[in-house]
C-alpha cells in the first residue's frame, strides 16, 4: 500500500485536493477549523482501516481494479465527507458541551465566592464537580407520571434540547471556527431563538401538571415579547456595520467596538437577553419558589440534565451574541489576530488566539450575568413584560436613533 | 364546535343561510370578556415555598388568586396528649421540640407558667439571662427567617448572609447552654447554669465572662452586618417591588383574625407583651416596639428587622445588668416537684407571636392538661384575606411573611 491515508488516496487518484473539493459543504478554501479537525480525524481512522486491511488481506487489497468492498466504500470521497460530518457533530458538541461546563463552573465559583462561600469543590478548583453532577442525572432513573401526553411530552424536550444545540453550532467563535457562514446569520440565531418558547408551552400542557402548565405560559409570554427589542437592537448593529453577516459585523469593530456607539443598546441587549436565556431574575418560568421547578417539573433524570445543559448553551449563545455585537468579536482593537497567527509560522498556525480571545469576553459577558443573578430578586410577570414593553422597547428605540444620527452624521 | 352550541348563536339561522359573521354576533357568543376557569393550585405538602410540611390551596384565575385554603397538620406529634405522662421536668426538652428555629421561648414559657403556677419568683440574674437567651434565639429565627425570605425571592445571597450571620448566634447558644436547635436549658426555678460559668479566664471574677464579652462583640458585629442585608435587600427595586403594596391586610382584619406578633405590628397595632405586659424583667430594660401602618409585606419585612437591631439593644443591656449582679448572685432555686392543684395561664412574646400556655395542674407531679397557643396556627388563617387578589407569583412572599413554623403550629 502506497497511500498512508485515505486522504493521500482521494488526493492522488482524483487528483483533487480535500481543502479544494468543492462538493464539501463549506465551500472551497474556507478555512473551517472544525470540519478540517474532523476531516483529520476521519484520515486518521481511515489510514488505519487501511492499514488494518493490507496487514489482514496483504495483496488481496487492489484498490485501483474495486476488489475489496470495504475499501473502495472507505475510500470514497463521499462517504469521507459523511463521516468526516458525523466526526463535526461529535467535535461541535464535544466544544459546545466543554464551554458549557465551563461557564456552569464559573457561575458556580462566581455566585459561591459573592456569597461567601466556597463554591464547588471538587477536583481542580471545583471544575470536576460539574461532571460528577453531569453523570449523577445520567445515572438517575427515568421517571414520568403515567397520565402525561406521552409523545408530546418526549419531543417537546428533544425539540427544546435540540434547538438549543443548533443556536450554540450558529455561533461562530472565529473567522475560522463556525459551523455555518450565512449572510443573515444573526437572524437565523434569533429565528432558533424563537422556536423554543412554542416547545415549551407545548410541553407545558403535555405534562398534565399545572405547575407546567402556569410555567409554559410565562416562558412564552416572555420570550415573545423580549425578542422584539433583542431583534431591534440586532438590527442597529446590522445597520452598523452594513451586514447582517456575523463574520461582517464583527470586522466591522477591528478599532472602535459596537459598545461605544450602542452603549444604550448593551445595556438593553444584556438584560434583554438574560430574560431570553431564562436566566435568573428572569427565570419564572421555572421559578422553583412558587412553581416547583416550572415547565420542567416532571422532568427527571438525564432529562433534566440535558435541559439543564440547553438552558447554559442558550446563556452561552446570548454572552456569544453580545461578544458579537459589542466586544468586537474574536479580534482585540488595533491588533489582527489572524495576521499574528500566520505569523506564528505554519506550524503555529492552528494556535487557537482569535477563539480564545473570543471565549474569554463570553466568559466576561457572562460573569455579567452571573453578578446580576446573585444581586437581585426575580421579578414579577407583569413587571417582566412592564419592562419589555415600556422600558425595553423604547430604549431599544433610542438606539436606533442615536445609531441612524451617528449614521447620518457620517460618524459611521 | 357542537350542534348544541350552534343553536346558542344568535342568529345561527342568518350564518347558516351565509350571513357574515359580524363582530356583534361573534361577542354576543363569547361574551365580551375571555371565559376563563378558575383552577385550584395545591402548593404542598412537599413544595419548596412551603417552609415545613403544610398545604395551602390556591385558586388562581389565570395569575390572579382569588381564594386560598391552608390545610395544617401533617406535623401532629401529639404533644398536649404526651405531656400529660410526663414530670414537669420532662417536659422542658418537650417544649425545645414545639419550635425548632426558637426553642427557648417555649422552654421559657413553660417553666414561666410552672412558676406562676407554684406561686414563685426566680432570681434577678436568671430573668436578664432568660431575656438575653430569649432575644439569642429571637435572633436566631428571625436571621432563618430572613434566610427564607430570600430564597422565596429566588436570591441565594440573602439566604446564605442571613444563616452566616445566624451562625455566630448559633455559636452564641452552643456556649450557653451546648446545643444548637434544642436547648434545654430554661428549668422551673431558673436556668441550668450560669452564664459566668462559661468560658471564665479566671474563677470568681465576673469581669472576665467570655461569653459575656463576646456576646456584647456578636451584638457590635451583628449591628454592621445587619445592615449589609438590609441594604442589599432595600437598595433594590427588585426586592422592593415584590414586598411594597402586596398582601395587604388592615388593623381591622388583623384583630378580628386574632393576629399577632410582627404580622399585627405591621399592621399598626402598637402590642408587644414585652412591653405592655411584661414577663421577667423586660420592664427594667429600654427597647423600642417597632410599628408601622401599612400592613403590607414589607411592613411586616421591617418590623422584624428593626425587631433584630432592638434585640442587640436588650442583650446589651442585660449583659451589663449580669455584670453588675456578678457572679455570686443565684441563678436556680430549688423547686418541689409537684405542682399544687389550679389553673394558670402564661403568655409570652415569640419571635412570631404571641405564645401562651395554659396549665391545669391536679396536685401531682405531672399536669393534667397543658394547653398550647401557637401563633403560626392563628397567623396562617390569615392566608385568604392575605393572598386574595395577589398573583401567583406573589403567594411564597406573603406567607414567608407570616414566618411558618410547623413544630408549633401542629404540635
Amino acid at each position: 500500500m502506497a497511500y498512508r491515508s485515505i486522504i493521500d488516496y482521494v488526493t492522488a487518484n482524483w487528483g483533487m485536493d480535500y481543502t479544494t473539493y468543492t462538493g464539501y459543504p463549506f465551500g472551497a478554501g474556507v478555512e473551517n477549523l472544525p470540519y478540517l479537525i474532523s476531516l483529520r480525524i476521519w484520515e486518521c481512522i481511515g489510514g488505519a482501516i487501511a492499514w488494518l486491511l493490507d496487514l489482514l488481506f496483504p495483496g488481496a487489497v487492489t484498490i485501483d481494479g474495486y476488489d475489496i468492498d470495504v475499501s473502495a466504500w472507505l475510500i470514497d470521497p463521499y462517504t469521507c465527507v459523511i463521516f468526516a460530518l458525523v466526526i463535526f457533530m461529535i467535535v461541535i458538541f464535544a466544544v459546545a458541551f466543554i464551554a458549557v461546563l465551563i461557564s456552569l463552573w464559573e457561575e458556580r465559583k462566581v455566585l459561591g465566592r459573592a456569597m461567601d462561600r466556597r463554591g464547588t469543590m471538587i477536583g481542580m478548583w471545583g471544575f470536576v464537580q460539574c461532571v460528577a453532577d453531569g453523570l449523577k442525572t445520567f445515572m438517575k432513573d427515568n421517571v414520568h407520571s403515567t397520565r402525561i401526553d406521552k409523545m408530546t411530552y418526549w419531543w417537546t424536550a428533544a425539540l427544546v434540547i435540540g434547538t438549543s444545540v443548533l443556536i450554540d453550532c450558529m455561533v461562530p467563535l472565529s473567522g475560522r471556527w463556525f459551523v455555518v457562514n450565512y449572510d443573515a446569520g444573526l437572524i437565523i440565531i434569533m429565528g432558533l431563538y424563537a422556536l423554543a418558547p412554542f416547545f415549551i408551552l407545548v410541553s407545558g400542557w403535555a405534562q398534565n401538571n399545572k405547575y407546567s402548565l402556569i410555567g409554559g405560559i410565562r416562558a412564552a409570554e416572555m420570550m415573545i415579547s423580549y425578542e422584539v427589542p433583542m431583534l431591534i437592537i440586532i438590527v442597529t448593529a446590522a445597520l452598523l456595520a452594513g451586514s447582517l453577516n456575523i463574520g461582517d459585523i464583527v470586522a466591522a469593530q477591528q478599532d472602535v467596538w459596537f459598545v461605544i456607539p450602542m452603549c444604550v443598546g448593551f445595556v438593553t441587549f444584556l438584560i434583554c437577553s438574560t430574560a431570553e436565556a431564562e436566566r435568573a431574575p428572569f427565570d419564572l418560568a421555572e421559578a422553583e419558589s412558587e412553581l416547583v421547578e416550572g415547565w420542567q417539573t416532571e422532568y427527571g433524570g438525564m432529562k433534566w440534565g440535558l435541559i439543564m445543559l440547553a438552558d447554559y448553551m442558550r446563556g452561552a449563545v446570548s454572552c456569544g451574541m453580545i461578544v458579537i455585537l459589542f466586544f468586537g468579536g474574536w479580534q482585540l482593537p488595533f491588533i489582527d489576530l489572524m495576521q499574528v497567527c500566520k505569523d506564528l509560522g505554519p506550524n503555529f498556525f492552528w494556535v487557537p488566539i482569535p477563539e480564545v480571545v473570543f471565549l474569554l469576553k463570553a466568559w466576561f459577558a457572562f460573569f455579567l450575568m452571573i453578578m446580576i443573578r446573585c444581586g437581585v430578586a426575580r421579578v414579577r410577570t407583569d413587571s417582566i413584560l412592564n419592562l419589555g414593553w415600556k422600558v425595553f422597547m423604547p430604549l431599544s428605540v433610542v438606539n436606533l436613533l442615536i445609531v441612524l444620527a451617528l449614521k447620518v452624521g457620517g460618524i459611521y | 364546535m357542537t350542534d348544541e352550541k350552534i343553536t346558542q348563536i344568535p342568529d345561527a339561522q342568518a350564518i347558516a343561510e351565509g350571513a357574515e359573521v359580524t363582530k356583534e354576533m361573534a361577542a354576543a357568543y363569547t361574551g365580551s370578556t375571555m371565559d376563563t376557569d378558575k383552577m385550584w393550585i395545591i402548593m404542598g405538602p412537599q413544595h419548596p415555598f412551603s417552609h415545613g410540611l403544610w398545604t395551602l390551596k390556591i385558586c388562581a384565575d389565570g395569575e390572579i388568586v382569588t381564594d386560598a385554603d391552608p390545610i395544617v397538620g401533617y406535623l401532629h406529634r401529639g404533644w398536649e396528649k404526651e405531656v400529660e405522662n410526663r414530670t414537669y421536668t420532662k417536659i422542658i426538652p418537650m417544649a425545645d421540640r414545639l419550635c425548632y428555629a426558637a426553642s427557648m421561648t417555649y422552654t421559657h414559657l413553660f417553666c414561666m407558667t410552672c412558676e406562676k403556677a407554684l406561686g414563685i419568683d426566680v432570681p434577678e440574674k436568671t430573668k436578664y439571662i432568660r431575656i438575653v437567651a430569649d432575644e439569642i434565639n429571637r435572633l436566631q429565627s428571625h436571621l432563618m427567617w430572613l434566610a427564607s425570605v430570600g430564597t422565596d425571592f429566588g436570591n441565594y445571597t440573602v439566604f446564605l448572609w442571613s444563616t452566616r450571620e445566624r451562625e455566630y448566634w448559633m455559636d452564641m447558644n452552643v456556649r450557653l447552654c451546648g446545643a444548637r436547635l434544642t436547648t434545654n436549658y430554661p428549668r422551673i426555678g431558673g436556668v441550668r447554669n450560669d452564664v459566668f460559668d462559661i468560658d471564665c479566664d479566671l474563677p470568681n471574677d465576673e469581669d472576665h465572662s467570655r461569653f459575656l464579652r463576646d456576646l456584647v462583640r456578636c451584638c457590635d458585629h451583628f449591628d454592621k452586618a445587619l445592615w449589609e442585608i438590609v441594604g442589599l435587600v432595600d437598595n433594590n427595586s427588585t426586592f422592593m417591588s415584590r414586598m411594597l403594596g402586596t398582601g395587604i391586610i388592615t388593623r381591622e382584619q388583623c384583630a378580628n383574625l386574632g393576629i399577632t406578633g410582627p404580622a399585627a405590628r405591621g399592621t399598626g397595632i402598637d402590642f408587644d407583651i414585652r412591653r405592655d405586659n411584661p414577663y421577667d424583667n423586660y420592664d427594667q430594660v429600654d427597647f423600642d416596639v417597632p410599628v408601622i401602618n401599612s400592613g403590607d409585606s414589607y411592613a411586616r419585612y421591617m418590623v422584624r428587622v428593626e425587631e433584630m437591631f432592638q434585640c442587640t439593644k436588650i442583650i446589651r443591656q442585660c449583659v451589663q445588668k449580669i455584670k453588675a449582679l456578678g457572679r455570686s448572685a443565684p441563678y436556680r432555686l430549688k423547686v418541689p416537684s409537684k405542682i399544687p392543684a389550679g389553673r394558670t395561664f402564661c403568655t409570652l412574646e415569640d419571635p412570631r407571636g404571641e405564645s401562651m400556655m395554659y396549665l391545669h395542674s391536679d396536685g401531682t407531679d405531672h399536669p393534667y392538661r397543658l394547653k398550647v397557643r401557637s401563633p403560626i396556627f392563628v397567623n396562617v388563617s390569615a392566608s385568604k384575606p392575605l393572598l386574595e387578589g395577589c398573583r401567583i407569583a406573589d403567594v411564597p412572599i406573603i406567607m414567608a411573611m407570616i414566618d411558618m413554623c410547623l413544630g408549633e403550629t401542629d404540635r
